[in-house]
């Protein structure tokens, strides 16, 4: 039994209303399961209810087990930082990473070997690559994208993440969607809408969880101890509006019946596909750019233990970057019925926007100032820097392939594939590798196992990328070519069939860089399992190891 | 933060807006909502986005459950449905893609990326025989094909439980079904897969060129059946020897 002195433990408002909701909402996914127009989604359904009542006793435990007070905002006249989020995101990424990577393997040798289709519906290509690119963007990235986020607005404002409850509810509620949206894919559940696939009821679910996640950094970023807002945490906070502003523009839509997972969206056509592209794009732009360029501007300067080369720099960039990008979803719809106007405005902003790209990146390499002999020696500010080169190329390269003329050539082609995957292992990943391999050691309190095995990792995943690049620019710029060759005569020189047939060496190699990617992800796991796993080091320690430019 | 943040302005408008998270979240809303307000909307308002043809027409019951099929199984995720103005596209695929052509499709299937060749003429190059060999096993057709094989459609039964209910949802985002139409979904979905049905004389007055398949009789309508009628609806509603295409390449 207790001892009785202790100050008597109350719930709270939150703790109450929350339990209430996820009831009411098990029931309502219980009622909506038992009357589903089709199996996936009684199967969802389903889901929905044994995540809420999963989540009622999740509250329940944690009312047992918590103390009577919240937790204090500042330990000693520190802040009392709040990582349990951080933690749990920060190993999701891991497994969402190696889970959408092998997808991503699979079906690149699919590709390369029809067979492995194995003539069933749920693993055919066209399930799943919606899953590869959901895994490794929003699922691997998403995480990666919170776990940082949540690190970097509270050390960087000086003060706990705001809520105990919400910040779980964010990190929790957002795998969830990630787990209904990859069994749909699965299933068959899908709006056909590239890199927007879930389904009505997921997206509705996401819009929920995305709300409280604005409202916790938002409210974070209110309480801090800091006069100015770190430029971080602007790319954050413009990642995580608009890509809310987004969902809700390119997800416009009204199920048939809210027993039936299908919803009709209210564009067709021409607006509809304009529309995708908006949100297609500027997915790369604010999830995939703008969120991991908030990653580069703390990690980066700390690692290397510089501060960031142009403060100037960072403000151009910043607000250059976030109106450039919207405009450049036309580029995706090159010589389409889209009308030429817009055709061309969005090639011009596309050609525009090389220039606050470059911007970050030199802000970012020339971070390095006065420690560049680091490189030789710390294999994770290798990775960062490599990260932000890969970021250079690939945002020179995309304002080149939205030049019209080239763009005849290379659109519908591998050579888009090339790009987007410069961009997704060289940038996406090798950042979040890079931040991964310092948050990991500091939210845990132990120091990261190997050194070498980073270096291990570094290699392998960079000779990978290299092959998987290179591969599909001579794929795409050959098969481009061998669309529009003519014979002297005036006939087309190839049918579409010996065309497919050139592309059988490039997609063997390939799916090697691939299984390379995959590989050095692997050795990540291990090293970040041996970290986890090994015997904590003590406060001080830690604090010591998280380097703190004394300036 | 003075450790990696240094020259932060100490007046003007950045500093206000990096002082006050409220300012700087409005002021990215502004930034962000200018180029997409100004590349969308017009599109719903400048008449000569989506060209004036005769012949686009909602897709019938059968039609439209193929459509979702296409949907599901992620077919544009190879395919394209957008002909470009180029000359061997035009050589290879047939007359380049209209926006009429896709204004009833919630959602376009555009593509971006072709594993396969466009499908936005698809319809009557090929047989209804041809079609279900290449799904069953399209390397009994093609003998290099990288497709994935679909013979599960076959042994599917078609669900056309709630097409009727689609129809009407879609008819509130503007697609011009009768009541007609939709009261009769079930009807012309059977008539459209089946010759000898006494329904085929009211589905073609309801969907103009709609094609009557030989299909059903085995084990009823399957999911093959559907997609098969859609893939042969694709890209033959323009007729394109009455269609000016001068003039809307100047519009364009």
């Amino acid at each position: 039994m207790a001892p009785t002195d202790a100050p008597s433990k109350s719930v709270t408002f939150s703790e109450a209303t929350l339990t209430l909701l996820f009831i009411a909402f098990a029931a309502l996914a219980g009622f909506v399961a038992s009357r589903a127009h089709t199996p996936a989604y009684a199967f969802h359904a389903a889901l929905f209810a044994a995540g809420s009542i999963a989540a009622v006793f999740a509250l329940l435990k944690r009312y047992e087990l918590r103390g009577a007070e919240p937790p204090p905002r500042l330990i000693g006249g520190r802040p009392n930082y709040n990582y349990g989020p951080i933690r749990f995101t920060a190993l999701a990424a891991l497994f969402w990473g190696v889970a959408g990577f092998a997808v991503g393997l699979y079906i690149a040798l699919e590709l390369a070997f029809p067979a492995f289709n194995l003539d069933l519906p749920w693993i055919n290509f066209g399930h799943l690559r919606p899953l590869h690119t959901s895994a490794v963007i929003f699922a691997f990235g998403g995480n990666v994208l919170l776990a940082t986020s949540f690190y970097v607005v509270q050390r960087t404002c000086r003060t706990r993440l705001v809520g105990e409850l919400a910040p779980w509810f964010v990190v929790l509620g957002y795998n969830f969607f990630i787990l209904i949206a990859g069994t749909g894919y699965l299933l068959g559940v899908t709006r056909g809408h590239e890199y927007a696939e879930p389904e009505w009821y997921a997206i509705s679910w996401l819009v929920i969880v995305w709300v409280v996640y604005l409202i916790v950094f938002l409210a974070t970023l209110a309480k801090r101890e800091e006069p100015h807002i770190y430029v971080a945490n602007w790319f954050f906070l413009a990642f995580i509006v608009t890509v809310a502003v987004l969902v809700l523009g390119n997800n416009t839509e009204i199920p048939i019946s809210i027993f039936s997972p299908k919803s009709v969206i209210v564009w067709s056509g021409v607006q509809d596909a304009m529309i995708q592209w908006w949100y297609g794009h500027n997915a790369v732009g604010f999830f995939l750019t703008a969120g991991f360029l908030g990653i580069m501007y703390y990690f980066v300067p700390k690692r290397a233990e510089r501060p960031i080369y142009s403060y100037r720099l960072s403000i151009v960039h910043f607000w250059a970057l976030i109106f450039l990008y919207i405009w450049a979803g036309p580029h995706h719809l090159h010589y389409t019925a889209l009308p030429d106007w817009a055709q061309t405005l969005g090639m011009t902003f596309s050609i525009m926007l090389w220039m606050p790209s470059w911007g970050g990146m030199i802000n970012g390499l020339m971070t390095l100032s006065g420690a560049w002999d680091r490189l030789r020696t710390d294999p994770v500010l290798r990775m960062l820097v490599v990260s932000v080169a890969f970021y250079g190329m690939s945002t020179f390269e995309g304002p080149l392939m939205s030049v019209k003329a080239v763009n005849a050539l290379s659109h519908y082609t591998d050579w888009g594939i090339g790009h987007v995957h410069s961009g997704s292992l060289g940038w996406v990943g090798f950042v979040s590798f890079g931040a991964l391999y310092c948050l990991i050691p500091w939210v845990f309190a132990r120091p990261l196992y190997s050194l070498r095995l980073v270096d291990w990792h570094f290699w392998i995943a960079t000779i990978g990328i290299v092959f998987y690049i290179s591969a599909m620019w001579v794929a795409g710029i050959m098969q481009g070519l061998m669309w529009r060759a003519y014979t002297p005569q005036g006939f087309l020189e190839y049918s579409f069939i010996e065309t497919t047939d050139a592309l059988h060496p490039e997609y063997v190699i390939r799916a090697a860089g691939g299984g390379l990617f995959l590989i050095g992800a692997l050795i990540m796991v291990y090293n970040i399992y041996k970290t986890v796993r090994s015997p904590s080091a003590n406060r001080a320690t830690e604090l010591s190891s998280i380097p703190v430019a004394a300036q | 933060m003075s450790h990696i943040a240094r020259n932060a302005p100490t007046g003007g408008l950045q500093k206000r807006l990096e002082t006050n998270s409220i300012l700087l979240l409005l002021a990215i809303l502004l930034l962000v909502s200018i180029g997409g307000i100004i590349e969308i909307v017009p599109l719903f308002y400048l008449h000569n986005t989506i060209e004036k043809v005769e012949g686009v027409r909602p897709y019938s019951p059968l039609e439209l459950s193929g459509y979702n099929i296409y949907v599901r199984e992620g077919c544009y995720t190879c395919h394209s449905q957008m002909i470009r103005p180029l000359r061997d596209e035009v050589e290879r695929y047939g007359h380049y893609s209209l926006a009429a052509e896709s204004m009833y499709d919630h959602p376009f299937q555009w593509g971006s990326k072709r594993n396969g060749p466009d499908l936005a003429r698809v319809g009557g190059r090929y047989s209804n025989d041809w079609h279900r060999d290449h799904l069953r096993d399209p390397r009994s057709v093609v003998p290099t094909s990288i497709m994935p094989g679909y013979p599960f459609l076959a042994q599917t039964p078609l669900d056309s439980a709630h097409i009727a209910e689609q129809m009407k949802t879609l008819r509130l985002v503007g697609v011009p079904y009768t009541d007609a139409q939709i009261d009769n979904a079930k009807a012309d979905l059977t008539a459209q897969s089946a010759p000898d049905d006494p329904g085929a004389e009211a589905l073609r007055r309801r969907y103009p060129n709609a094609l009557v398949y030989d299909q059903a009789g085995k084990n009823g309508v399957t999911e093959e059946d559907a997609l098969i009628a859609y893939l042969q609806h694709l890209g033959v509603s323009v007729n394109f020897k009455l269609y000016d295409d001068k003039a809307a390449v100047n519009v364009r």
